[in-house]
């Protein structure tokens, strides 16, 4: 998988929230009581969200402890899987979608503004340190190509314009409304609008 | 084409495109949940044999049979429980059938997965959605919780005395994961390596117990074949590629779109009706990949006649896979699309298998020296020479899904190609090295 750098500076000490550990518990009530170690991909997004988008390597022992775990398989997981951010982000965190079809209608164009508007290289803070943005892999929403990922959010059917738009709101920390850039409400065809039936079975 | 049209009445999923309104009541109003206590009633046998008679194929990529899959899992329930896992880890490049239905017709999924848990004897579903449809996963939440109220889930699901419960897993934005066995291991907290089968998942899956693993599509349908018939949903189609499909049209179309269609409608019809046609015009194609990346592409002359279904597309070397179609037109450069397409592949190779982590690497850099020409007439057979390395060495599908899509574009690119490698080769001299020699040797022989 991808090569991940782990940062530099570490805070010492990481502990769930009294309210994560009652999602914790919660989490752990989904998998049956032998098999707690499943629960450590929700952990460590539970981990990510409390600490401003990113895993320190406390959090990883912290999680490794609480599952009985080895440490060294927790380090595994949280590098092999792409979402999980070992150093910050930004508070705005960008991920263009840069695979064929994206590409095919125009990704790099994408890529080339956040070059120019956030920050010249991938996973680097912007100057106010309040956003930056990374080149992703099929994020699964080719219809409305092309399309980033700002946050949780999908920002569909962008051309240059509008991504622009996008850009200067986050810089001014006003992001726009997520959703399709062309009108878009699902992904229909867009000349003529095909009706389905609604009364049958 | 004076094919007809796939019937309004026979549309499967009505609210493909959020029309209606996705929540529960009005999922009802659309027949959702109508019956399901009778259907149930009727029995695993009944359920298992209606479907096989429906011919459905998986629609997560292998087309392989479902009732059959079914039918694999134990009779009975040993000492270790059954269960069901659903794959909503979408990630193919070029597919996103499975996020409309999560958003727009979650209750569909819900159901089938309450009367797939009963057939295979699973008293609970995971559903393993990629992590990075956050707001799909909250939807589907929305919608289990709305289940659980009208107590369709839960204890007694649905009044059929069968108790049933539903979880949710997010991945963590790794391709690999949509390989059933290394959802399984991802589910179990692992990195997502998948296993070696067999055991099949049937028999040895999730935590070592008997599992049965289905695509979202797979499932939703199975409501609404059992209320209509497994033969009306296999009157629908090619005989064994029978249905109704969703098929995602993207990349250069006029308008890029899902639509449901039935099987085995022709490529061009599916171009021209829905997605307003290829940017440029029909004769400026240059090539679409039919399945989702990990398909070969098919050139213009193929895609003139090509029918979509399973059996026709394996004929012209290609898959239906997912039915993520992605239309590339002549203005753009073949080379960099398939060459994007194998960095992707090398990123997202899970290291396991040696030619998998290695060949994915070589496909990619020699693919790029290629669209940047610096390579040279001896890199076309290297290319060839990897592909073939890898296609069946690997343990789970990914090694054929990372080498077809070169494969396709030297069966039918290869002139392009030629033309952008040096006329004059750097190696002139074919030396006759001995496989394994000491290089200093070597120099010293030549001095």
């Amino acid at each position: 998988m991808s090569l991940k750098q782990v940062h530099s500076e570490q805070p010492k000490e990481f502990k769930f929230s009294n309210e994560n550990l009652k999602k914790a518990e919660e989490i752990l009530k989904r998998y049956p009581k032998k098999n707690k170690k499943s629960a450590v991909m929700p952990f460590l997004y539970l981990a990510q969200k409390q600490n401003n988008n990113w895993i320190p390597l406390a959090a990883l022992k912290y999680i490794a402890k609480y599952l009985s775990m080895p440490y060294i398989s927790v380090y595994e997981i949280a590098t092999f899987y792409t979402m999980y951010n070992l150093a910050p982000v930004g508070k705005h965190f960008i991920q263009v979608c840069t695979t064929t079809p994206c590409l095919i209608r125009g990704a790099d164009k994408i890529v080339r503004l956040c070059k120019e508007k956030i920050s010249p290289n991938e996973n680097k803070l912007s100057k106010d340190g309040t956003c930056s943005w990374m080149e992703v892999e099929c994020l699964g929403a080719c219809v409305s190509a092309p399309m980033i990922q700002i946050n949780d959010d999908y920002y569909e059917d962008l051309d240059e314009k509008s991504t622009i738009e996008i850009l200067d709101s986050l810089i001014k920390d006003k992001p726009l409304k997520p959703g399709s850039y062309r009108g878009r409400k699902s992904t229909a065809p867009e000349r003529k609008q095909l009706k389905n039936g609604e009364n049958y079975a | 084409m004076e094919k007809i049209m796939l019937k309004p009445e026979d549309k499967i999923f009505k609210n493909l495109y959020n029309e209606f309104g996705w929540e529960i009541d009005n999922a009802i109003k659309r027949n959702d949940w109508k019956d399901t206590k009778n259907i149930i009633s009727k029995g695993r046998e009944w359920i298992i044999n209606e479907v096989k008679t429906s011919e459905l194929r998986g629609r997560g990529g292998a087309g392989f049979s479902t009732g059959l899959k079914w039918s694999f899992a134990p009779k009975a329930v040993g000492s270790r429980p059954h269960y069901l896992v659903i794959n909503a880890d979408e990630s193919e490049p070029g597919t996103c059938k499975d996020r409309d239905i999560l958003r727009f017709e979650p209750q569909k999924l819900i159901e089938g997965c309450l009367i797939a848990g009963y057939a295979v004897n699973a008293h609970v579903c995971y559903i393993y959605i990629r992590g990075e449809y956050v707001n799909e996963g909250r939807r589907l939440q929305d919608a289990i919780n709305q289940a659980y109220k009208k107590n369709f889930l839960g204890k007694n699901a649905c009044g059929s005395g069968w108790d049933f419960d539903i979880y949710i897993h997010y991945g963590a934005g790794a391709y690999i994961c949509g390989e059933e066995t290394a959802l399984l291991e991802s589910m179990e907290g692992n990195k997502g390596q998948p296993r070696l089968k067999p055991p099949f998942p049937a028999l040895v899956g999730l935590y070592g117990c008997p599992t049965i693993v289905n695509n979202v599509e797979t499932i939703a349908v199975v409501p609404t074949i059992l209320r209509r018939g497994g033969k009306w949903f296999a009157s629908i189609g090619k005989p064994k590629n029978t249905g109704t499909k969703i098929f995602c049209i993207s990349g250069n179309v006029n308008s890029p779109c899902n639509v449901e269609e039935e099987m085995g409608i022709s490529l061009k019809e599916l171009i021209e009706k829905y997605a307003g046609g290829v940017v440029g015009g029909w004769e400026n194609l240059q090539a679409v990949i039919p399945g989702g990346s990990s398909m070969p592409l098919l050139s213009k002359k193929i895609c003139d006649k090509i029918t979509m279904d399973f059996d026709s597309l394996i004929e012209n070397k290609s898959g239906l896979g997912t039915a993520g179609i992605v239309v590339i037109n002549k203005d753009q450069d073949i080379i960099s699309c398939m060459t994007r397409i194998a960095r992707f592949y090398k990123h997202e190779s899970c290291g396991q298998c040696t030619p998998c982590r290695e060949g994915s690497g070589w496909m990619w850099r020699i693919l790029d020296r290629v669209a940047k020409r610096k390579a040279t007439f001896s890199d076309i057979d290297l290319l060839s020479d990897v592909t073939n390395q890898i296609e069946g060495h690997t343990i789970c599908a990914f090694g054929e899904g990372s080498a077809w899509p070169v494969q396709g574009l030297l069966r039918h690119f290869r002139k392009e190609i030629e033309s952008r490698c040096r006329e004059e080769p750097l190696i002139k001299k074919k030396i006759d090295n001995p496989y394994l020699v000491d290089q200093h040797l070597l120099e010293k022989k030549n001095a």
